[in-house]
């Protein structure tokens, strides 16, 4: 983030041109509060800080209550691996959030991506089409939720929930309603998940990958300057120059593509493709993004938080697995968190204006 | 709907209606020759002149929607058996899993006048309603598998032994750790939904039939019978029981899931048992490789012999081996274990996931 940058030691230096000046602005909305507390403030973001101190809390809960079990490296492992599936499609999720946008069919494009990649007819061509098989069904979908959204003027809530419905519904038609295995040929894409490099699977390493290209466009480019000046106010940015309709195409685009990676991840993880894979993912990736202070109505937010903020849910999960409790109580503890998230966030921000 | 209802329909009788055709044109009324998707035994199971041709009648059929391996042989199995019978017209109703539109389906069915009604209700308590009306409209119904709570309800149930299918796992597991002579077994349970009676009648028997060896489930964790959901309960339970020696698994379509936790986890130091039966469960069982050791049936065969007890029904028959002159009220199935040794026989009944 950019409050530690020379350009934010002359705030009032106007920038060149118009463009620059909204996109920084938008920039700065976001990284205003935090450029107070200097470079100090990157780590003790407030609600970042609140974040990691929920995951220390959970840490020490996993510590006191599983000693022997919590703290080993294949429990961290497996957390990780869980954590990838949904953590990539939250990267893209992140992105359309903060460009003043939602995706909800996400879940059911990971579906759609893993059942194409996985008919007869995909794997007779080897692992490598599967995989670009994939990222190109998601991303396409992603083009289409975009094309509705910006040129057809559809609400996005609409788009992609007439998205999510139709790509389920073709999911479950191409895959005739079975799970298709992953073939014996194509077991390259199941040893993503198998073979490990410094003990942790090959997918772990994508999900991170996702991660860090992700940080670097959204705070190092301009096509993320674009995305927080898009979702603060799309008027300014159209005055200002920017095409708003093909961004925000865009934007669902690179959502769309990280469904693709995801559909990668989870057909290596299960070896399957099919249409029941990322039922009500959409709710995790958006619950993700908004404990992790990315506000819905668009404009700031980050893909750090976004992460913690999922990070903190996959624990939960583990968590309650490791001491035999219910799925019942796991949903209750995971309502009460996105709660008090969204209260504490709340609280914080209005202790800045 | 009823538009939908009819292009499937179409397609779909279609292709069995020319598989029937070849068949009838061949072999003339005896249906011995069965279309290779239907069980082969199943046509054997009612000697003498049951299946001969009778009156015509009309079955009208509902069953959730096949988002399952399972649900979709019990589909597949209803229709394939329909067909063999030239005096038996078959009326499928879009299958759906909300329970207001399968409500007005078999409405729909009870305003056609059907002669005889098979319903696997999505919930027997929510359906009970409706299935009484078509009763008091004097349509014979033949509840499959999730029993309605008054037995006004329904003329006939079968179904499968959901508690005894857990005892067939916790024998199984039972006999097998005994042989081993292990004192105390960490024994690890994967439910279906969690919510559904018949995987609480599931656990109780596994629970029960452990008892008699003096063993107890060391802990339980409820998957959604999805693959994806399968990965997730399973890579958490390996991590919350470093050595495990025996974990019963409630379905085959989730334990596709299952299995590939634990070879990412690299484990096999325990055996597991499946449930349902399906083709790709045998095929596992049959390669002996994995630690799928066993899987206990709960086979959609018994939408076949739903079929062909409503027809009976319907005609005013009596089962040819059985001395009454009616077909019993209740058909419950007992289940069977099928392991590397008798596998072979049990293939042809197994389901694709």
């Amino acid at each position: 983030m950019s409050e530690a940058q020379p350009k934010q030691t002359a705030p009032e230096a106007p920038p060149s041109d118009e463009r620059k000046r909204v996109e920084h602005q938008g920039r700065r909305a976001d990284t205003l509060s935090a450029s107070r507390w200097g470079a100090l403030g990157r780590l003790g973001e407030t609600r970042h800080l609140g974040l990691v101190a929920a995951l220390v809390l959970l840490t020490i809960i996993g510590l006191l209550t599983r000693p022997e079990n919590f703290a080993t490296t294949a429990n961290l492992v497996t957390i990780l691996a869980l954590a990838s599936t949904i953590g990539v499609i939250t990267v893209g999720m992140t992105f359309v959030i903060i460009g003043g946008g939602i995706d909800l069919s996400v879940g059911a494009v990971m579906a759609l991506a893993s059942v194409w990649a996985t008919t007869l007819a995909t794997q007779s061509y080897g692992p490598v089409v599967m995989a670009i098989c994939a990222v190109l069904v998601g991303t396409g979908a992603g083009l289409v939720n975009g094309f509705l959204i910006s040129y057809g003027r559809m609400v996005p809530f609409i788009a992609t929930l007439a998205m999510l419905v139709a790509a389920r519904g073709l999911a479950q038609r191409m895959s005739d309603r079975r799970t298709q295995l992953v073939q014996p040929d194509n077991n390259a894409l199941v040893e993503l998940s198998t073979t490990r490099v410094l003990g942790l699977p090959l997918l772990v390493y994508i999900f991170a990958a996702v991660v860090v290209v992700g940080w670097v466009i959204l705070n190092r480019t301009t096509f993320g300057r674009r995305t927080y000046a898009v979702g603060g106010n799309p008027e300014a940015a159209r005055l200002a120059g920017i095409n708003v309709r093909r961004h925000t195409m865009l934007l669902y685009a690179l959502s769309g593509f990280c469904c693709g990676i995801a559909a990668i991840i989870i057909m290596a993880r299960t070896t399957t493709g099919s249409s029941t894979h990322g039922d009500l993912y959409e709710l995790d990736a958006i619950a993700a993004v908004i404990i992790g202070g990315t506000l819905l109505t668009g404009g700031r937010g980050t893909i750090v938080g976004a992460i913690l903020g999922l990070l903190i849910f996959t624990l939960i999960t583990n968590l309650f697995i490791l001491n035999g409790l219910n799925t019942s109580d796991q949903l209750i503890a995971k309502g009460l968190i996105i709660v008090v998230a969204v209260l504490l966030q709340r609280r914080s921000l209005e202790a800045r204006t | 709907m009823s538009e939908t209802v009819g292009r499937r329909g179409f397609l779909l009788g279609g292709a069995v209606v020319g598989a029937g055709a070849l068949v009838t044109a061949c072999t003339s009324n005896e249906p011995a020759a069965a279309p290779s998707s239907a069980p082969v035994n199943q046509t054997q199971a009612a000697p003498g002149g049951n299946d001969q041709p009778g009156q015509q009648v009309t079955i009208g059929f509902s069953a959730p929607a096949a988002d399952h391996g399972w649900i979709a042989a019990i589909a597949k199995n209803a229709e394939a058996t329909a067909k063999q019978y030239s005096d038996v017209r078959f009326v499928p109703v879009e299958p759906t899993n909300d329970i207001n539109q399968q409500i007005s389906a078999v409405e729909s069915l009870i305003q056609q006048k059907v002669n005889a009604l098979v319903l696997l209700p999505n919930d027997g308590e929510q359906l009970n309603q409706v299935a009484r009306r078509a009763m008091d409209a004097g349509i014979p119904v033949i509840n499959l598998d999730r029993v309605f709570p008054d037995k006004l309800s329904y003329r006939t149930w079968v179904g499968g032994d959901n508690y005894g299918l857990g005892v067939a796992a916790g024998h199984y597991i039972g006999n097998a750790l005994k042989a081993k002579n292990v004192s105390n077994p960490v024994i690890v349970e994967i439910q279906g939904i969690a919510t559904l009676p018949l995987t609480q009648e599931r656990s109780k028997g596994f629970e029960d039939a452990l008892k008699t060896f003096g063993f107890s489930v060391t802990a339980k964790q409820d998957a959604s019978f999805t693959v994806e959901t399968g990965t997730e309960v399973a890579s958490n339970l390996l991590q919350a029981h470093p050595k495990i020696d025996a974990m019963w698994n409630h379905d085959d379509d989730q334990g596709i899931g299952v299995l590939a936790a634990i070879n990412e986890a690299g484990r096999n130091e325990f055996i597991m048992v499946g449930g349902a039966g399906s083709a790709n469960a045998m095929r596992e069982i049959q390669g002996d490789t994995s630690v799928l050791k066993a899987t206990v049936t709960y086979s959609p065969t018994m939408a076949s012999s739903a079929i062909k007890l409503a027809r009976l029904i319907a005609q005013g028959k009596g089962m040819s081996d059985l001395v009454e002159n009616t077909v019993p009220q209740s058909i419950t199935l007992a289940s069977e274990t099928i392991t590397k040794e008798n596998v072979q026989q049990y293939l042809p009944l197994g389901f694709e996931s």
